[in-house]
């Protein structure tokens, strides 16, 4: 059993739990996961590591609420055990001085993106980050993102919050600047953001680091689910990822994988809410 | 029946095993064989001809003592059967119901080459559970000896492994990456033919006597290398199997609908996905599903099929499935559990023999709309003697399904080679250790089960855990240095 040392609500949604997990916090690197499993009857579910304090041996974990898991990890308290933790897995990001690199973090993608653009900060590359998200009540770590950054540019789809814009436009000046020279470019996010950045910065051949989140099932290399196609062939996520040259990405066989399982999703939920609320009755009735 | 004479035990019929009804069956994860009673075991056990060299034990791998077993058994002394059968079996529960006996010990057995073979299996399989109900035999762990032991996976390997060197006395801790113990046996091999509660049972029961811990959630290879572990513990034994699933490199391999049998046992066993939504793992199948493949992983998926689209058709009405197992040559040469092909038969699953399947054919959403496939005809044997598949020209077919289940055979996981420096492979990724002792090329590392074999047998593991533990335990109390 793993302790929540902390939880904190970043937004409506997105929420930050602090693990107690000394083994997993001594071996964590930025661009890893961990696979999560709430209870007996739950799911193994990768979250991307937002950050770890070996210090005070926990994993930090930011995730959005929004299928039946992540509600209800959302509904856990500090103090409560989880069943299952394990990590780190994947390979962690490759970190080393590229020059100027640009990290890009859509939604709940801006937390995994973190610890990457300080480690890059930290090996002396000049970092220029994008973070990006629907509307304002999504964003989240903005400071803490500021603090690990040359430049921060912050937008919103509907401008609720800094520029109105989808993140691939700042990202196609910065690249579009005389004055300036990308060397690298890192993107994690929902699968159609990364997709679009990788189809941006394409015709400038520049190297674009994507952070790949497929159905997993062990996160072990066990099972295949979590394949992608490569312009080279099929690879797993969990062991050859997660992350990979986005140039190289079928995105599109992505995407409709990513689906698979939706309609499974939205009834586990459905049913999750329905719990809830019986819950929730009958502490009003008692 | 004391006194009765071997012509007279000849005569004797083998005793069926009962087995849930085959129509009920497909409709739910119950176990399949019901078990002998204790009469019926008491019966089979009077087969037995206690030949003086017995051929039964030389075709068991760890070699079991099953004349003295069945003896005592027949005699009404069940704890001395269970005593002979722990000797060499630490799990005869699981064994007596996963083990290929016809081609080992029923297959030597004498009264097999005129008639039936005792039903050597079964009787363990009544030996096995009687000592999981009675506990008259626990293992009793030897003087402490403050040696610290690291098995890594706790299949069947890992485990035996773990327990014999418990009993020498030894401090052993096992490392596993999923969340709970226990390898293939928990999410591999189907509910229906080995219980999940049978498994569990053996290995606490086994854990609890020896005081073995057991450290799941460590992935070996990320969470602590293994040059970790050989700097806190005196030996490592690898036990991580052959887990790596592999995908024929074909068209439309990452189509939805498309899985490896590994995934979709793992949800369906580990995951509990049959019990979807009460569990929160989902696991989806068509109305027209092919596995490819024959082994025992290709008939645990095909009946995990039958069964989920049963279930399904109980909730929602609508038209039964229809599932097929595609393999490449004929019935003779299919590598599963006899008894599991004829359930799989009785149960309604079509087999398409010779039949090789070329590509997997979308339905331009993405989804898997067919199986293009070629019909095969057997050539030459090969230097195994095994005669070859040849292609028919101008054969192909389409096999419309939407679901395509892959089982080709696993590699083992590479995980555990990594930052371990001095520990050898094969080309083929298993690793390199000595038959007899387990020993691999890097010093205070053992191996054993499929990890080394790559995909085999239960039993062929639990030997090789065996083996290795008798040599660790020399090792650890300076007997046979490094
Ligand atoms: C579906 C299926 C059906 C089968 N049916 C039969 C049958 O009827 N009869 C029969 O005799 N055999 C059968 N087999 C084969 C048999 O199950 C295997 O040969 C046997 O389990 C191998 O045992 P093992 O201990 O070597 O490995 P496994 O049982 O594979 O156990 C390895 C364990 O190590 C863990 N592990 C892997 N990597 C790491 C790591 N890096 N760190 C920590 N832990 C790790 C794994 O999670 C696993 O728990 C079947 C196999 C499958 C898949
Ligand atoms: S999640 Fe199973 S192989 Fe990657």
């Amino acid at each position: 059993m793993y302790r929540i040392a902390k939880k904190a609500a970043l937004s409506d949604v997105t929420t930050l739990m602090e693990i107690d997990a000394p083994h997993v916090a001594a071996k964590a690197k930025a661009g890893q996961f961990v696979i999560v499993r709430i209870d007996e009857f739950g799911e193994r579910i990768p979250l991307t590591i937002a950050d770890y304090d070996s210090g005070k041996g926990t994993v930090t974990l930011i995730f959005q609420e929004v299928g039946k898991s992540t509600r209800q990890l959302g509904k856990m308290k500090t103090g409560d055990q989880i069943s299952s933790f394990a990590g780190p897995l994947g390979h962690p990001t490759e970190i080393a001085k590229y020059g100027t690199v640009v990290c890009v973090g859509g939604g709940v993608g801006i937390a995994p993106v973190y610890p990457i653009a300080k480690a890059l900060r930290e090996a002396g590359n000049t970092v220029l980050s994008i973070i990006g998200a629907r509307n304002r009540s999504l964003l989240f770590w903005e400071e803490r993102m500021k603090a690990v950054s040359d430049e921060l540019i912050i937008c919103t789809d509907d401008g609720s919050y800094g520029r109105q814009a989808v993140v691939t436009e700042p990202l196609r000046e910065l690249l579009d600047d005389r004055n300036r020279k990308v060397d690298r470019v890192w993107a994690i996010g929902p699968a159609v953001m990364m997709k679009f950045v990788t189809l941006t910065t394409k015709p400038y051949n520049i190297p674009t680091t994507v952070s790949l989140n497929t159905i997993m099932i062990d996160g072990t290399g066990m099972c295949g689910g979590c394949r992608v196609l490569l312009n080279d062939g099929a690879q797993f996520v969990c062991v050859d990822g997660p992350e990979f040259n986005g140039h190289k990405v079928d995105w599109d066989s992505l995407l409709s994988r990513l689906t698979y399982y939706r309609e499974e999703e939205r009834l586990a939920a459905e049913r999750f809410g329905h719990i809830c609320r019986l819950e929730g009755a009958a502490q009003n009735n008692g | 029946m004391a006194d009765i004479t071997i012509e007279e035990r000849k005569k004797i019929k083998r005793h069926d095993m009962p087995n849930q009804d085959q129509f009920v069956r497909r409709g739910n994860f119950d176990e399949v064989a019901l078990g002998y009673s204790e009469e019926t075991a008491r019966q089979e056990a009077e087969r037995c001809l206690q030949c003086k060299d017995p051929k039964c034990t030389k075709g068991c791998p760890v070699g079991v003592l099953i004349p003295q077993f069945i003896k005592a058994l027949r005699e009404g002394d069940m704890i001395s059967a269970v005593h002979w059968m722990k000797v060499k079996n630490n799990l005869p529960a699981v064994c007596g119901r996963v083990c290929p006996q016809e081609i080992q010990c029923e297959g030597s057995c004498i009264l097999g080459k005129k008639g039936q073979p005792v039903a050597i299996g079964r009787l363990e399989r009544f030996v096995g559970d009687y000592e999981l109900r009675h506990r008259t035999c626990p293992p009793v762990k030897a003087t402490e000896t403050g040696k610290r032991v690291a098995v890594v996976g706790s299949g069947p390997a890992g485990l035996t492994c773990a327990v014999d060197l418990g009993r020498d006395g030894h401090d052993v801790t096992i490392f596993e990456s999923l969340h709970g113990p226990g390898g293939v046996l928990m999410y591999g091999i189907p509910e229906f033919r080995l219980p999940k509660g049978i498994v569990q049972s053996e290995i606490s029961y086994a854990v609890e006597c020896l005081g073995i811990s057991i450290r799941t959630d460590h992935v070996i290879g990320r969470t602590f290398t293994l040059d970790e572990l050989l700097a806190e513990y005196d030996a490592v034994f690898l036990g991580t199997g052959a887990g790596l699933p592999s995908f024929m490199k074909m068209h439309g391999i990452n189509l939805n609908g498309v899985m490896s049998a590994n995934e979709f046992l793992t949800r369906v066993n580990l995951m509990k996905a049959y019990r979807f939504p009460e569990y929160d793992t989902p696991v989806k199948i068509g109305k027209k599903v092919a596995v490819i493949g024959a082994g025992n992983v290709a008939m645990d998926a095909v009946r995990c099929c039958l069964r989920l689209q049963s279930l399904q058709e109980q909730k929602t009405g609508g038209d039964a499935g229809e599932v097929h197992i595609v393999y490449r040559r004929s019935c003779d040469e299919i590598p599963a559990r006899m008894e599991e092909y004829h359930h799989a038969v009785e149960e309604g699953v079509i087999f398409d023999f010779l039949t090789g399947p070329i590509e997997i054919m979308g339905n331009g959403n993405g989804a898997v709309h067919a199986l293009r496939c070629v019909k095969m005809r057997l050539g030459d044997p090969d230097q195994s003697g095994r005669r070859q598949p040849v292609a028919i020209e101008d054969s192909e077919f389409d096999l419309e399904v939407d679901t395509v289940i892959m089982a080709l055979g696993t590699r083992p996981n590479p995980l555990v080679f990594v930052d371990a420096p001095g520990l050898e492979r094969t080309k083929k990724g298993t690793a390199v250790a000595d038959a007899a002792t387990g020993r691999t090329q890097k010093p205070r590392v053992w191996a054993g089960g499929d990890i080394v074999t790559g995909a085999a047998t239960v039993i062929s593991a639990m030997g090789a855990g065996k083996r290795a533990a008798a040599d660790m335990n020399k090792f650890l109390k300076g007997e046979a240095p490094w």
